[in-house]
């Protein structure tokens, strides 16, 4: 008999003692295991994909149309003749679907968490950071499904941005969910109970909504308030929007894409740490 | 030869804040041995769970699984592990299919073998015909049975039961922990299982008595009989325990 450990104990079948226990075949289906979990959850569950569009347009249709009229804008880049107000919002509401879709999967995290389901995933043989990867690109897909739902309304509705940016787009959002999905997750580090996350919507959502380029442009902003428009100018949900903003109509923003990489990273690493039994908050709330 | 060690705990101690939980425990648990951690509310029961789940990082102490250190080599220690939580941590909205389904994935199997292992350990427990059926329309003894299928679905060295049987009717409990007995004997499964509710252990198990974060006792159930001079596992238990309420 060997010696090595675990050797005469029972094994999956296909693997035999000493082999690596992980290889690429199961990172591969244990990611998409996450992500066709939380798709299927998400088109099983009606309500939640109705309130995600509902939100941004009432903000479209009522909000914007009603501010139409008060808010003159003028041509700023990406934009090369004056626009509606309509339309200057409209990359403003895709950010709000991914910040609340990130807060959303946030919000299940805590919920798995306190249910017990959470639990599984994190005594899979898979590395932490790992898994949460994985479940930050569901979160990410799920939100990238409702911008498109909310893109084909906004069509119909009269707004247009030229058909390659609907494919310039994608990855954009792919950036901007992560980087969302990543704060998500970090606030979900934090949280110890769900009671606690009307504080998020408070203090986290409200702000970096409100003190953003999703609304009013910068220079508008800094008319009133100096400090307020450079607050949102280093707000990451501003670069994020603005990232989407350029991308819609085909051009690149490359400030706004470093500065949404660079917080992705950081908002990432710092959920892995807090999600590490060694480092994180997880020993201190009960663990999982 | 050496015999062979499903999991061996060493020296654990473990501590919130200043409470300190788990006090130097040490034990080891052989392959085809069903051995029952006993202890009342607060004996620390949870806290040893999380801690060779890897919920919870070990401080003080060493734990390993089939020879693996759970901190050091985390994952392959743990791909010999499967677990019942007390809580149940499947998923209300997706079917038993869906649930197995995604525990396999987790777990790297391929569709074929995955399907295999669902129908075998479904068709065990008399669940197989229900594996389309949402978990929400399930009852509780049939939930744990799934929960109990999951957990052995990657064929783990060791099975850890965390209160399974806790709000069941007693024909649920009945078969779920007769069920337990003969995997551990059939399958020379290693089982820990804690609980307390002293009528599920059988006279050929192995006995850990905790009691606020300390082993009282540990050895067969005979021998813990013997120890404390009693005739009943109940009395052993109260007599270690000093009466505190299991």
């Amino acid at each position: 008999m060997t010696n090595q450990p675990g050797a005469d104990l029972h094994l999956p079948e296909g693997r035999r003692a000493g082999q690596p226990c992980v290889n690429i075949l199961h990172y591969w289906r244990a990611m998409w295991g996450i992500i066709g979990r939380e798709l299927w959850r998400f088109v099983t569950q009606r309500e939640r994909f109705i309130s995600a569009l509902v939100r941004p347009l009432i903000w479209l249709f009522v909000f914007a149309a009603g501010f139409r009229a008060a808010l003159g804008l003028a041509i700023t880049p990406p934009y090369e003749t004056y626009i509606l107000y309509e339309v200057y919002i409209t990359p403003g509401l895709i950010g709000m679907i991914q910040l609340f879709n990130g807060m959303q999967s946030s919000l299940s995290m805590v919920y798995d968490r306190e249910m017990g389901s959470m639990k599984i995933l994190m005594v899979c043989p898979l590395p932490r950071w790992f898994l949460l990867l994985s479940k930050l690109l569901a979160g990410t897909g799920v939100s990238i499904l409702q911008v498109y739902v909310f893109l084909g309304i906004a069509w119909f509705y009269d707004i247009h941005a030229p058909w390659q940016g609907y494919l310039w787009v994608l990855p954009t959002l792919m950036l901007s969910g992560l980087m969302l999905g990543a704060l998500g997750l970090l606030l979900s580090s934090f949280i110890k109970q769900l009671e606690n996350f009307a504080g998020v919507m408070n203090f986290v959502i409200f702000p970096m909504f409100f003190m953003s380029t999703a609304l009013y442009p910068l220079w508008k902003m800094k008319e009133s308030s100096v400090l307020l428009s450079k607050l949102a100018e280093y707000n990451p949900f501003s670069q994020a929007v603005e990232l989407i903003r350029f991308a819609l109509y085909g051009q690149f923003n490359e400030h706004a894409f470093i500065y949404t990489l660079v917080a992705f990273l950081v908002f990432m690493a710092s959920a892995i740490v807090g999600y590490n039994p060694s480092k994180g908050m997880m020993v201190r709330k009960g663990g999982g | 030869m050496k015999p062979s060690i499903a999991l061996s705990i060493e020296n654990l101690s473990f501590s919130y804040s200043t409470k300190k939980a788990l006090d130097q425990i040490s034990f080891k648990i052989r392959p085809g041995e069903c051995t029952l951690l006993l202890g009342p509310n607060g004996a620390g029961k949870s806290t040893l769970f999380s801690l060779i789940t890897r919920l919870y990082d070990t401080r003080e102490g060493h734990i390993e699984l089939c020879g693996f250190d759970i901190k050091q080599q985390t994952r392959q220690a743990l791909a010999k592990l499967g677990v019942v939580f007390q809580q149940t941590t499947l998923d209300m909205d997706l079917s038993v299919m869906q649930n197995l389904r995604y525990h396999t994935a987790l777990h790297g199997m391929g569709r074929k073998l995955a399907m295999q292992r669902i129908q075998q350990e479904l068709e065990r427990l008399n669940m197989y015909d229900r594996r389309f059926e949402k978990i929400r329309q399930l009852n509780g003894g049939h939930r744990r049975r799934v929960e109990i299928a999951r957990a052995l679905l990657h064929k783990p060295a060791l099975l850890l039961l965390d209160e399974p049987t806790v709000g069941l009717d007693v024909p649920s409990r009945l078969a779920i922990v007769e069920y337990v007995h003969q995997l551990a004997t059939d399958e020379k499964l290693a089982v820990l299982w804690a609980s307390h509710l002293i009528d599920e252990v059988y006279p050929d198990d192995h006995l850990i008595v905790l009691h606020k974060g300390r082993i009282k006792a540990n050895g067969t159930v005979n021998e813990v009989l013997k120890i404390t001079d009693t005739a009943m596992v109940k009395d052993a238990f109260y007599s270690l325990t000093q009466g505190d309420q299991a």
